[in-house]
């Protein structure tokens, strides 16, 4: 049997007009929110109250709400995407917090992540880094060899795999004190690095992508982890080892 | 309105070659002089960016959310179909087309969905060359798996994240296109009207949605991939933003909407869990092949257990209804997804549900058998013959974990539940939709110049779609239909030259747009818009849902039609419209879906028959089974808009005719 019950809750909301006004903290309490919600129903919840006292409700993005499209975001208490590990926000729920808690809702803090509006964030300069050498260069005419006639090691494509389930929410930037991509970006370049499709261009893609990434203002990698464990899909830290080592052999040709 | 279909004369198997061998040509040297709007960037939409850039036109893209990679079709979990043939079990062209035209219950197009069953192939060979990682198996070719009711094995998946891995992939193709400045990009703009000159698409305007600003951009082809319309029932398993207003706007300048009423509805959601829910969790289908689903046999027991005094685990085998294999007993647990769902609404409606809240709506998907067979096997194939009890159930649940390890984890986190040790509570949910904007072969709309592609239109489908064939379908129509017909179109722009924005029927638009934008914004409403977009969705969940009958539709039509003057008098929308405004989002999108779901009605009570996704409580067996009207109903119901009170829309039909396959009844008994 689910065990939900109802709770009061006080938030504690960082609210920003626009990208160049200057945001603070504003408080609200929220009763009845059942343990059974999800955090973001909670703060659709506590919109709906705005609204029914004509006032604005807290811009906060999210979209597919199951964990996988990577838009929702949110320092909550502190932390990315709340106090459970692999977790995104929309797929973490109320019964983690206790009637009477306090909680800090917050925008995701970078340079390269400029705030648009309350929580909502710009994490376009991701889409830039893709763009710089995030792909295969082939054409899209279905006129590729067929599928089947390279084989890829199970173990390799089941690797690239896990690479490739990044979610690119930006969590680690976010939980990064140096505000590195480093990890997204070493999952994008393992990804392509493992497949016999993604070799020939290796080179480039690398050093393009770490270029774009300097580009963007993202600082740099001093291995504090702290991305591995707030990252939500368990993107591991090899990956920015795998991809040290692609770049620097590709420094070296 | 006449509907033309297009479709090329000769055999079927040869349509598609003959024609694109005449279809015409833009040279290379004039694409870059002509300009084409793709709004979504899902599935159909980046791949259509992406090949269209890359033969050298120039592209616009458009979608709401901040990138390209965040599209719904990022979601879709189970796999993609494709006739390869690589298990060598005797998959064929031909077995993809009629296992797809059957699965529409003879609803769909036959020449479409044979070409797309044609370049099914080719689709995973473009994503493998692109770097999608597929599961392998350990030779290093690629795993197929089988999907609900077919026989062989055709699907092809990467874990429980096909939608994911496939949309990055022509998210990959689509940011290289970006980078080369073939493709522009606008993030985080919405499409809120299409603009016609002279009869023909030439634009849209969308709204900057950072700065609330109305933008004019001119095309020679505009492409709407904008995906499907589940959440005119508010709740489904469809992302928060999925909307029509693409869809409906096009609809709106004339163009056809066909088969609105058809809507699949996925039996294996996790249920309603209260009144602030704004989603709902699909649990993949293929759990089916290892649970059973049942409900009490007493409804004193089903009582107790939603009032909490009895737990699922204390019903006797005897006491429980076991409703699947007892009426099919030929499919059992894995019949259609349509009849799995029926079936469940029945005992639930019956009295029967266990979820306790006031819908009692949930069934269990129980895993105690499987734990106990498996566990069995496992101890044999260990050299255990005698193995105690409590060892056949940590054998058995240690295999239950290896295969849907995930999924159980993922219930456990949204219900609290631990699946391993109490049945899983299951319901019906809405999941996708195969009704859309009308096309024809071409996949151009009525509209000359504005093409519709992937969920947004409804060519392939039919009345039930099956698993696996939607992303199919989007990828075909973006990467291998669509550069060629649309080519075809433009051949005939190379002198048309740059269109102005500053042409009336820009003005005019815009200013229509800005208009029902500040209507919103001055409303004196005292409601939010959530609260009407909830109270159409359970008027389209009562009525409009699983089992339509006449006099549910005849309320429902009135209902809604109440619900949008309501709307339209008091809803209440804060903000501005020069800023990020959810609300103000929001609000367009539910006055679009508020004569969506009338016209749902109005198509579901013209269709006197059952079929597929579509059922009528009045046209049953004797049995319960869905009764389909060939003779009669064996059409495309495509609707003219005749004003925002869509009971005055008008009914036009395109007659589906088979000649190459024989239409024959379905049977899952
Ligand atoms: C949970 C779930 C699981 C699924 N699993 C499977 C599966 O295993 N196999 C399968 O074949 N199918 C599956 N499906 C169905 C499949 O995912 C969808 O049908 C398909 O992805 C739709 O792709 P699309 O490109 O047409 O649209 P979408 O992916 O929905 O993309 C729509 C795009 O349009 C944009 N857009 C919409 N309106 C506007 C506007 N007004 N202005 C600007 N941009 C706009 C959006 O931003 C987005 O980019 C699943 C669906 C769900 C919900
Ligand atoms: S690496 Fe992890 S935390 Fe970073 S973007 Fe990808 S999924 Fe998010
Ligand atoms: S809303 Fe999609 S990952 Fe959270």
């Amino acid at each position: 049997m689910s065990s939900a019950k109802n709770i009061n809750i006080t938030l504690k909301i960082w609210r920003q007009k626009n990208a160049n006004a200057k945001g603070g903290i504003e408080t609200y309490k929220l009763d009845n929110v059942s343990t059974a919600s999800s955090f973001l129903e909670m703060l659709d919840q506590l919109n709906e109250q705005l609204v029914n006292e004509r006032k604005e409700p807290v811009a906060f993005d999210h979209d597919c709400r199951e964990g996988i499209c990577g838009m929702c975001s949110l320092y909550i208490n502190g932390r990315s995407h709340g106090p459970e590990t692999g977790t995104t926000t929309c797929q973490l729920h109320m019964r983690k917090f206790k009637d009477g808690d306090t909680i800090y809702i917050e925008p995701w803090r970078s340079k390269a992540f400029p705030v648009i509006k309350d929580l909502v964030v710009d994490r376009t300069s991701f889409d830039r880094i893709q763009q710089a050498g995030g792909f295969v260069s082939v054409n899209t005419s279905g006129n590729t060899i067929d599928a089947n006639s390279i084989p890829v090691p199970k173990d390799d494509a089941d690797k690239a795999f896990m690479a490739a389930a990044c979610i690119g929410c930006g969590a680690c930037v976010a939980s990064c004190k140096n505000g590195s991509a480093m990890l997204f970006v070493g999952a994008k370049v393992s990804q392509y690095a493992l497949l016999p499709q993604g070799k020939v261009e290796a080179t480039q893609r690398v050093l393009n992508m770490v270029r774009q990434m300097d580009e963007e203002g993202f600082g740099n990698c001093t291995n504090t982890g702290a991305c591995e464990i707030e990252c939500p899909k368990g993107i591991s830290l090899e990956n920015i080892a795998r991809m040290n080592r692609e770049y620097l052999k590709a420094s070296i040709i | 309105m006449k509907l033309d279909s297009k479709i090329p004369e000769g055999p079927l198997a040869k349509k598609w070659t003959d024609y694109k061998d005449h279809l015409k040509l833009v040279a290379p040297n004039n694409r870059p002089k002509i300009d084409i709007i793709v709004v979504g960037t899902g599935l159909a939409g980046a791949s259509a960016a992406a090949s269209l850039g890359e033969m050298g036109y120039n592209v616009k893209a458009f979608c709401f959310q901040d990138s390209p990679r965040r599209a719904h079709s990022i979601a879709a979990q189970g796999g993609i179909n494709a006739a390869k043939n690589y298990q060598n079990d005797g998959d064929s062209i031909y077995r993809l087309f009629y296992d797809t035209i059957k699965g529409g219950d003879y609803r769909a197009r036959e020449a479409n969905v044979h070409r797309l069953a044609e370049v099914s192939g080719n689709i995973i060979d473009q994503c493998v060359a692109q770097g999608v990682p597929f599961a392998r198996e350990y030779g290093g070719m690629l795993d197929n798996r089988s999907f609900g009711g077919v026989q062989v094995q055709r699907t092809f998946y990467a874990a429980g994240q096909t939608g994911q891995q496939l949309l990055l992939g022509a998210y990959s193709s689509l940011s290289r296109q970006i980078g080369l400045g073939r493709v522009k990009m606008y993030n985080r703009h919405e499409m809120l009207d299409l603009v016609k000159v002279d009869g023909k698409a030439r634009g849209i305007i969308a709204r900057n949605l950072i700065t609330g600003e109305l933008e004019r951009h001119s095309a020679h082809a505009v492409v709407i991939a904008s995906g499907g319309y589940g959440n005119v029932y508010f709740l489904s398993t469809n992302a928060m933003g999925s909307n029509v207003t693409a869809s409906w706007k096009v609809h709106k300048q004339g163009a056809a909407f066909a088969n609105p009423c058809y809507v699949q509805i996925h039996p294996t959601c996790i249920p309603v869990h209260g009144t602030n829910q704004s989603k709902l969790t699909l649990m993949s289908e293929s759990l089916r092949n290892s649970g059973r689903i049942w409900v009490p046999k007493k409804k004193e027991d089903a009582e107790a257990i939603r009032a909490g005094k009895l737990k699922p685990t204390q019903i006797a085998e005897e006491d429980r209804d076991y409703y699947l294999e007892r009426r099919y007993p030929a499919f059992g647990n894995l019949v259609p997804r349509d009849v799995a769902s029926r079936a469940a609404k029945e005992r639930c409606d019956d009295g029967y549900g266990v979820e306790a809240n006031d819908t009692n709506e949930g069934v269990y998907l129980d895993f105690s058998s499987e734990i106990k067979s498996k566990g069995k096997e496992v101890a044999y194939a260990q050299g255990n013959h005698d193995p105690s009890d409590e060892e056949i159930i940590k054998l058995g649940k240690q295999w239950i974990e290896e295969k849907y390890g995930n999924l159980f984890e993922m219930y456990e986190k949204i219900t609290d539940e631990n699946p391993y040790e109490t049945p899983m509570k299951i319901y019906p949910a809405v999941h996708y939709t195969m009704g859309g904007v009308w096309v024809d072969y071409n996949l151009q709309s009525s509209i000359p110049g504005c093409f519709v592609a992937g969920e947004a239109n409804f060519s392939d489908h039919g009345a039930n779609r099956l698993g696996a064939s939607a992303l199919m379908q989007g990828l075909a129509d973006g990467y291998f239909v669509l550069p060629y017909t649309v080519s075809n179109y433009l051949a005939d722009e190379i002198r048309t030259g740059k269109i102005s924005t500053d042409a009336t029927e820009f003005a005019e638009a815009e200013k229509n747009v800005k208009d029902s934008i500040d209507k919103f914004l001055n409303n004196d409403g005292t409601k939010s818009v959530d609260y009407f977009h909830k109270k159409l969705g359970l008027v389209m969940w009562n009525k409009v849902g699983m089992a339509r009958n006449e006099k549910g539709l005849k309320e429902a039509i009135e209902e809604i039609g109440q619900i949008r003057e309501d709307f339209y008098r008091d809803v209440y929308v804060p903000g501005s419209s020069d800023e990020l405004n959810p609300e103000l989002e929001k609000a367009l999108r539910v006055a679009d879906f508020l004569e969506l779901g009338q016209l749902m009605a109005m198509d579901a009570l013209q269709r006197n028959e059952s079929c597929g996704g579509h059922f009528r409580d009045e046209y049953q067996d004797a049995e319960g089974e869905t009764l389909r009207d060939d003779e009669n109903m064996s059409f495309v119901g495509a609707w003219e808009y005749k004003g925002q009170d869509t009971t005055k829309a008008v009914l036009h039909k395109e007659d589906l005719k088979y000649e190459f396959i024989k239409i024959a009844a379905r049977n899952y008994k």
